[in-house]
């Protein structure tokens, strides 16, 4: 069956995040206090065919390190829709 | 000596140029600043092309919030001109002073190059110096200029004609004609009143005959032309 | 007698032992230097990598100063030498030009899009600090053959982190030569140039001076980045290294560009007193050299130095590498009103130390003293070695291979010269780097040199970089100068004359004799050159370790060169413009194939001697092309390098990367030189030769002045119609080639490659 499998890839933490730094800059000066630690990667959505949930997960996470996420500079999450 | 404003936002870096083709012109140059509340008596507005906050999160997404953008937008409204190139056109659209949006470009590479547009109309506030169909070639250097809007929009659009500028292929030149992916070949657009202008090409760059040619100098004449006209009128 | 209070570890810091010396890539000589230096003590693990990366080979040249020393460095041009963050010549008008080459191949080949774009950062910042806005980047590139995915991906991401940040920070890239060979697999190079544009008397350098002046950190905060980046940089890539490779630096273009703006301010406005980039080893060697400089001591208080990350130790602090940081000392009194510079470009500035009288270069953290170094020896007493130097077997037997098997015909030999990537168009690169931004280039990348004019003067600037590793590889000395003469070559077909240099010395490990050979002879080249050609060398870069588990890179003296172009309005274009305009060949052609394009790309053997080079011959034909931009007499002129005339014919004819329109040419090598071989005349590289079309009424006026500087001028035939034939005839021979096929191979050869799937995996 095909399973819906959302993957997040965030810059690794302690990495300069150049793009979150100015979200974070401009929500302070539109009046949003208190945003600390912003981060900005992507999200990235799959359908993949596979038996079980752990199997769609786990080719998932092969993907991530083949090619979805830079494992220099790029951790990731994936989850498995029930 | 109409006077003519470049608003420069933090990462902005083509505000000399853009300047230095005012004056070319025979405006009156003025460098504003994003945090300005006020255009100081400027009669028509440039926002400049480059990497306003880096183009993070979206590009033009976070200088629509700078203080200065409600004189300008009260600017437009009044029917005085503004014209955004590349960045500025990027920001124009964000701040719905244009329709429509600018996404990455279909090859999700940065582009520069020269490219062959037309002139759709000649009445909007810096066309006016060029011919009707006229083909003129200047650079272009962006990584998000595919312009989409609706198609409900985009027809409502074309019927009130507002397409400024499209890319177009001259025959020979080995290179696909749209640089980018943009929906109907669109390199600018206007508004209905054709006072808010937006472009993707860099015209300023090309302005100067030393360089090889100053064909990109017609916009910036017509938008000081236009600007003197208002003043006459006024 | 200065009374010392020892410093102590940072607690929670690892003690210093004989493998965390191991770890830190000192040998016992420079340890035992060390240990006398602080007075026969142990020095703190702070300490200890304050001197890992000063004298790590990045920062020390301690294996090639000796060697440096040779280069020729003055002249009446020359307003600043080596030895500060670039090299500045001087120009008409009091104007002045800052520029440096720099090499970031290391972090190129982890992380190849981060490890490019903070290698422009870094050379960006060299140039703004010395009082000059930057106008210009140039490049040059080398990577592994493209039928490699891993090598394909560093080429992708490379190209793109090149571009992205230049591009974001609004400076043109006017210039660069990108090469594929063997060699370069797994070690790619990424060597980046930055020219910047100032007053005269407005350089500022990079001394600390003035006891009790404070030190100031600017621009973005201090995360645990490409920790010893320096020293890293100075090691062999392994498995292992990729292992314990530091955090990777991420550049913020957006960043630089508000820091580039301040800095400007600051230096023009006469806020400060000087001002360094925080580059490889950090506030470590911005500190410690601006202090040696101006041979005052310093106290930097490391718990002042605003963090991105919180527990950061004095030793993590004193070797970050993050980006994007300026490190600035100033009067106690003009404190406020550079924060308020800074504040108005949204960028901080902090106290972190003073300029102290006791020569000492100190460190505290949170009141307790973690580092304290005689300043002066810091900097200047790390042993200097001189390595053995001695050429291989392997490189002598090299010279002596010929090609074996038969050659393809000449159409056939073409056509897959100008398919090789490293001889093909490179629009697929050029496309991804903002050549026009500031309306000022008049000649941007696919020509010989890039051409920039000066606001409101009637000169304009030429620029190239040159380096055919080949040549260096076959014979480092010939093929040292003839980098040089290519580069000087490329402006003065511009019509400018070459005015200085600048250098990336990318060789393998200088430890190995076969290697220093080649870097110890490629530098005489290069030192002999610039002296014939009046070209002084104003700075540089050292890039040794080039070796992968594959073996050392080839030897890559890269050159930096800039040119004057006195009238803007002479400039033309490299290519054909005009059917019916006469061909000629400037320089006397001997057919020489060793060490050629044509012998490498088409008939599979990198051997055979290169050509020698005669420097009297180059400097001839530079004056000829200089004497015929300035009368007018030239439609396009043209280097011969790579895959010798016929190459240069066809790029004449395909045009530029953005041509509307391609010429057939008719060529006749009928009564020319008839010794050489029909493979010499068309693929031979000999040096001091250029392509040049001209009125047909100015052929006679073109011989005159070449007559009269000595240089050959050989008719070789006329342009011919739009889009037709580039036609070649010999004796009883006759090549043809449609223009129109040959421009669609020079254009293709890249994307086809790159058409193909990239991995960042080995596999």
């Amino acid at each position: 069956m095909t399973f819906r499998v959302h993957v997040r890839v965030i810059p690794r933490p302690g990495l300069l995040d150049p793009q979150g730094q100015a979200v974070e800059h401009a929500l302070g000066s539109l009046g949003f206090g208190g945003v600390r630690d912003v981060r900005v990667g992507k999200a990235i959505e799959l359908g993949i065919e596979a038996a079980t949930p752990a199997e769609a997960e786990a080719a998932a996470r092969r993907m991530c390190e083949r090619l979805l996420a830079n494992p220099v500079t790029e951790d990731f999450v994936v989850a498995v829709d029930a | 000596m109409p006077r003519i404003a470049v608003i420069r936002f933090p990462g902005s870096n083509c505000e000399t140029e853009t300047l230095r083709a005012i004056a070319r012109a025979g405006g009156e140059p003025a460098l504003l600043d994003y945090r300005d509340t006020d255009l100081q008596g400027a009669q028509g507005v440039i926002l400049p092309g480059g990497f306003s906050y880096g183009d993070y999160l979206r590009s033009g997404a976070i200088a629509r919030f700078a203080p200065v953008m409600g004189p300008l937008r009260a600017l437009a409204e009044s029917g005085a001109p503004v014209l955004g190139i590349c960045n500025g056109f990027q920001i124009l659209c964000e701040a719905h002073l244009l329709p429509g949006a600018l996404l990455h470009n279909t090859q999700q590479r940065f582009t520069a190059r020269p490219v062959d547009i037309r002139i759709e109309r000649t009445d909007t506030a810096c066309t006016g110096h060029y011919t009707r169909g006229q083909v003129i070639r200047v650079p272009l250097a962006h990584g998000e200029g595919r312009f989409v809007a609706d198609e409900a929009p985009l027809d409502a659009l074309e019927t009130a004609n507002p397409v400024a500028l499209r890319y177009v292929t001259v025959r020979g030149r080995g290179l696909p004609a749209n640089p980018n992916g943009a929906t109907r070949d669109i390199a600018g657009i206007c508004n209905p009143e054709g006072n808010v202008v937006g472009f993707m090409p860099h015209p300023e760059r090309l302005a100067d005959p030393v360089l090889g040619d100053d064909v990109g100098l017609g916009f910036f004449t017509a938008l000081v032309e236009r600007c003197r006209g208002a003043e006459v009128g006024a | 007698m200065t009374v010392m209070v020892e410093p102590q570890p940072f607690p929670g810091e690892r003690p210093v032992t004989d493998d965390v010396v191991r770890e830190h890539k000192l040998n016992t000589r420079e340890y035992d230097a060390i240990r006398t230096m602080l007075g026969d003590r142990t020095p703190t693990l702070t300490e200890l990598g304050i001197f890992s990366a000063l004298w790590s080979e990045h920062c020390s040249y301690k294996h090639t100063k000796p060697v440096l020393r040779t280069f020729p460095t003055e002249g009446p041009q020359v307003l600043q030498g080596p030895g500060e963050n670039a090299g500045v010549l001087r120009l008409p008008d009091g104007w002045a030009v800052a520029f440096k080459i720099e090499s970031h191949n290391h972090p190129s080949a982890v992380e190849p899009y981060q490890g490019a774009a903070t290698g422009v950062g870094g050379i960006l910042r060299d140039v703004f600090t010395m009082g000059a806005r930057p106008v210009a980047l140039l490049n040059s590139l080398r990577f592994g053959p493209l039928d490699d995915a891993r090598n394909r991906y560093l080429f992708a991401g490379v190209v793109k982190g090149v571009g992205d940040y230049g591009n974001c920070v609004g400076v043109p890239t006017l210039g660069g030569e990108v090469r594929f060979a063997p060699g370069y697999s797994g070690n790619p190079l990424v060597n980046a140039m930055a020219v910047g544009l100032m007053r005269a008397d407005e350089l500022i350098t990079a001394r600390a001076h003035g006891v009790g002046n404070l030190l100031l950190a600017v621009g973005a905060r201090t995360g645990r980045d490409g920790i010893h980046g320096a020293s890293f940089a100075s090691e062999d890539l392994t498995s292992e290294s990729e292992a314990r490779r530091p955090q990777v630096q991420v550049g913020d273009p957006f960043t630089e560009k508000l820091l580039l703006e301040a800095s400007l301010e600051l230096i023009h406005g006469d806020y400060i007193v000087a001002i360094q980039d925080m580059g490889a080893a950090g506030l470590t060697s911005s500190s410690a050299e601006m202090a040696a400089r101006g041979g005052v001591g310093v106290e930097l208080d490391t718990s002042a130095v605003p963090t991105r990350e919180p527990g950061m130790t004095p030793y993590e602090i004193m070797l970050s590498e993050s980006q994007e940081r300026m490190l600035v000392v100033a009067e106690p009194h003009r404190v406020d009103e550079i924060r308020a510079v800074c504040q108005r470009w949204d960028l901080d500035a902090t106290v972190v130390g003073r300029v102290t009288d006791d020569g000492l270069f100190r460190v505290v953290h949170d009141g307790r003293l973690v580092a304290a170094i005689p300043g002066q020896e810091l900097v200047e007493g790390c042993p200097i070695y001189t390595p053995e130097a001695r050429e291989g077997d392997a490189a002598v037997a090299r010279r002596a291979r010929q090609p074996e098997g038969t050659a393809p015909d000449p159409v056939t030999a073409l056509e897959r010269l100008l398919d090789a990537p490293t001889i093909a168009s490179k629009r697929w690169v050029f496309e991804q780097f903002d050549g026009t931004v500031r309306g000022r280039s008049v000649a941007t990348p696919g020509g010989d040199a890039g051409l920039l004019r000066v606001d409101d003067t009637p000169f304009a600037l030429a620029m190239t970089v040159d380096c055919n590793a080949r040549h260096v590889l076959l014979d480092p000395y010939e093929g040292g100068k003839g980098v040089v003469a290519e580069a000087a070559r490329n402006i003065a077909c511009t019509g400018a004359r070459p005015l200085g240099i600048t250098d990336c010395l990318n060789f393998g490990n200088p430890e190995r004799p076969e290697i220093f050979f080649r870097f110890r002879e490629a530098c005489r080249g290069i030192a002999d050159a610039c002296r014939a050609f009046d070209t002084p060398v104003t700075g540089g870069n050292v890039s040794l370790y080039n070796q992968s588990p594959l073996g050392a890179i080839d030897p890559t003296p890269t050159v930096g060169m800039i040119g004057l172009l006195e009238d803007v309005t002479t400039a033309v274009p490299s290519h054909f413009r005009a059917e019916g305009d006469a061909i000629l060949l400037l320089g006397r052609t001997h057919g020489h194939l060793g060490g050629s394009a044509y012998w490498a790309e088409v008939l599979d053997c990198v051997g055979g001697p290169p050509p020698p080079i005669d420097l009297a011959a180059e400097r001839a034909l530079q004056e000829v092309l200089i004497a015929a931009a300035a009368g007018r007499l030239l439609v396009s002129p043209h280097d011969l390098s790579d895959g010798g005339l016929a190459v240069a014919l066809a790029e004449s004819c395909i045009g530029g990367p953005w041509a509307t329109t391609a010429f057939g040419a008719e060529i006749d090598l009928g009564r020319h030189a008839e010794s050489v071989s029909d493979e010499g005349w068309l693929f031979g590289e000999d040096g001091a030769r250029a392509l040049v079309s001209c009125a047909p009424e100015r052929v006679a006026d073109l011989q005159r002045l070449a007559g009269t500087h000595g240089v050959e001028c050989h008719f070789l035939g006329l342009v011919g119609p739009a889009s037709a034939d580039l036609e070649v005839r010999r004796d009883g021979s006759h090549w043809r080639w449609p223009v129109a096929r040959l421009r669609a191979q020079h254009l293709d050869a890249i994307p086809r490659r790159m058409a193909a799937p990239v991995s960042a995996g080995e596999d």
